[in-house]
């Protein structure tokens, strides 16, 4: 990279003036979270109690699967910009809103239906046979074994609303991806790198903190090691993360 | 008040999607619009070959680099951890980002987009070459061995086609994230079929940005269909067990081949 480009992307971070305002990062990183905050909310009021409860009648195996499939053959871009033409493009952020969801909802399904399904069947049947009821099995068995599982949808829902609610500027939506498509547009590399390197920082930061709040809220910490003994290796790699799809 | 407005507009766009989008349906700015894939299919296809190109030449060039930094990552533990934990940490990066990082390296070109897409795609590859090659059974690998194989050919020869269902397999999710991924290319006017979205979304054209957009999803899945055939064509012998399904567990092929 060219040193012009970092020293210009750094002056122009250093502006004051390029932080206030409606168009300045304060206002554009407040719409990004307010945004990526309600749409995380929605799709987990949407798909964690679907793949519970798929996941505990051990049905919808295929449906999990294949939902996260499709979610990566169909580029975000088209589905902002096929929402924003049609009747609810006159709704403010509803095209943003929608498309967000629509994108957060596979990883979540299908991370936590998978974890849910691959609770150890023997543990299962143990607490079936001393007596626990459908919901007790669900919270107290299914839910603390699956929660590796669960928390890496959580999080990959996350890193997904986040790099797509940049793609949201793209669609004349709002976000940090705004300064980055204004850049663009003004020819300003100096703009463009500086909103890139804020995008950037905001995704590493959202996925860090989670991974920390996935360590810090583990029902089994300490414990998950006796219990992995019977369970396949966990695959390479530092995050097992099923079905990865970058935005 | 809203609702009959709403009928009738439903009524006609469905009279229009019957005529298959008849004579007119241009100036009516309709969804489906035959006259616009006759009119502009030069238009489609150009955009549709961009779109092609950037995508192959991406997937084969992160292949190409994936390969070396797996094998790599095999035979020194060590590096292992920092390969995968660098190229999760490429794929955490939100794409509008990551080809406006790299505008200022190599201009407005198509490098940026191609670059960006190969970054992504290493994330999936590696992860996938190392997982069918810790995949091959200890035994097979002694058998090879023991016959005299040396390492080159132990590779080449058995190590290689047993990962095969395994690398297949990264190679369709990776190539069906970056068809998805190259529209946003058209921030630096290399998007293939992103191309048109964008412009039909400046122009406010519904047919260019429906069409454009059911291409790219139908481009996906050809892909991933042939990407499937290869695979059946290459390993004949995992079709009986598996359904070239399975992403994460090669352990069957290696058994049915055993």
């Amino acid at each position: 990279m060219s040193v012009d480009a970092i020293t210009g992307a750094w002056q122009w971070l250093a502006t004051a003036a390029n932080w206030a305002g409606e168009k300045g990062v304060w206002h554009r990183l407040g719409e990004h979270l307010w945004l990526s905050g309600v749409c995380l909310l929605l799709s987990c009021l949407i798909a964690l109690p679907l793949a519970l409860w798929l996941g505990h009648i051990g049905k919808g195996g295929a449906l999990a699967v294949n939902v996260s499939n499709v979610g990566r053959a169909v580029p975000t871009f088209a589905v902002l910009v096929l929402l924003t033409l049609s009747p609810l493009g006159t709704h403010g952020d509803w095209p943003t809103l929608i498309a967000l969801v629509l994108f957060a909802v596979p990883p979540l399904l299908t991370n936590v239906h998978l974890g849910i399904r691959e609770a150890d069947r023997d543990v299962v049947e143990a607490a079936r046979g001393m007596g626990m009821s459908g919901g007790q099995l669900l919270w107290r068995v299914e839910i603390p074994l699956a929660y590796p599982l669960i928390m890496t949808g959580l999080r990959s829902a996350a890193v997904q609303v986040v790099a797509t609610a940049t793609l949201a500027a793209l669609a004349g939506g709002g976000g940090l991806g705004r300064i980055i498509t204004a850049g663009f547009g003004n020819y300003d590399t100096a703009q463009v790198v500086a909103g890139a390197v804020l995008v950037a920082l905001l995704a590493l930061l959202v996925e860090g903190v989670l991974v920390l709040l996935d360590r810090a809220c583990d029902p089994m910490r300490g414990r998950r090691r006796a219990v992995r003994g019977k369970a396949p290796a966990p695959p390479p790699g530092p995050a097992p993360r099923q079905d990865p799809q970058p935005t | 008040m809203e609702a009959p407005v709403r009928a009738t507009e439903a009524l006609t766009g469905l009279r229009s999607l019957a005529q298959g989008g008849g004579p007119g349906c241009l100036e009516r700015n309709d969804w489906i619009c035959g006259e616009y894939l006759r009119t502009r299919s030069q238009e489609l296809l150009s955009a549709t070959l961009q779109h092609i190109g950037i995508t192959a030449v991406s997937v084969l060039i992160g292949l190409l680099i994936a390969f070396p930094l797996a094998l790599l990552a095999r035979h020194r533990r060590g590096v292992a951890g920092p390969v995968l934990g660098l190229t999760t940490v490429l794929y955490t990066v939100p794409s509008l980002a990551m080809f406006a990082l790299l505008t200022p390296v190599f201009g407005v070109s198509p490098a940026v987009v191609v670059t960006g897409l190969v970054l992504y795609s290493l994330t999936i590859l590696v992860r996938n070459v190392l997982a069918g090659l810790d995949a091959v059974p200890a035994e097979v690998r002694e058998a090879a061995r023991g016959m005299g194989y040396g390492p080159a050919r132990l590779l080449l020869e058995v190590e290689l086609p047993l990962a095969l269902p395994a690398l297949v397999a990264g190679v369709r999710i990776a190539t069906v994230s970056t068809v998805a991924m190259t529209t946003i290319g058209s921030v630096v006017g290399y998007g293939g079929l992103g191309n048109l979205i964008a412009s039909g979304m400046e122009g406010f054209f519904k047919a260019e940005v429906l069409t454009a957009s059911v291409l790219c999803v139908l481009l996906a899945l050809a892909a991933d269909l042939l990407l499937l055939g290869v695979q059946r064509l290459l390993t004949p012998w995992t079709r009986a067990r598996t359904g070239g399904r399975r992403v994460r567990r090669p352990a069957p092929v290696a058994k049915a081949v055993g």
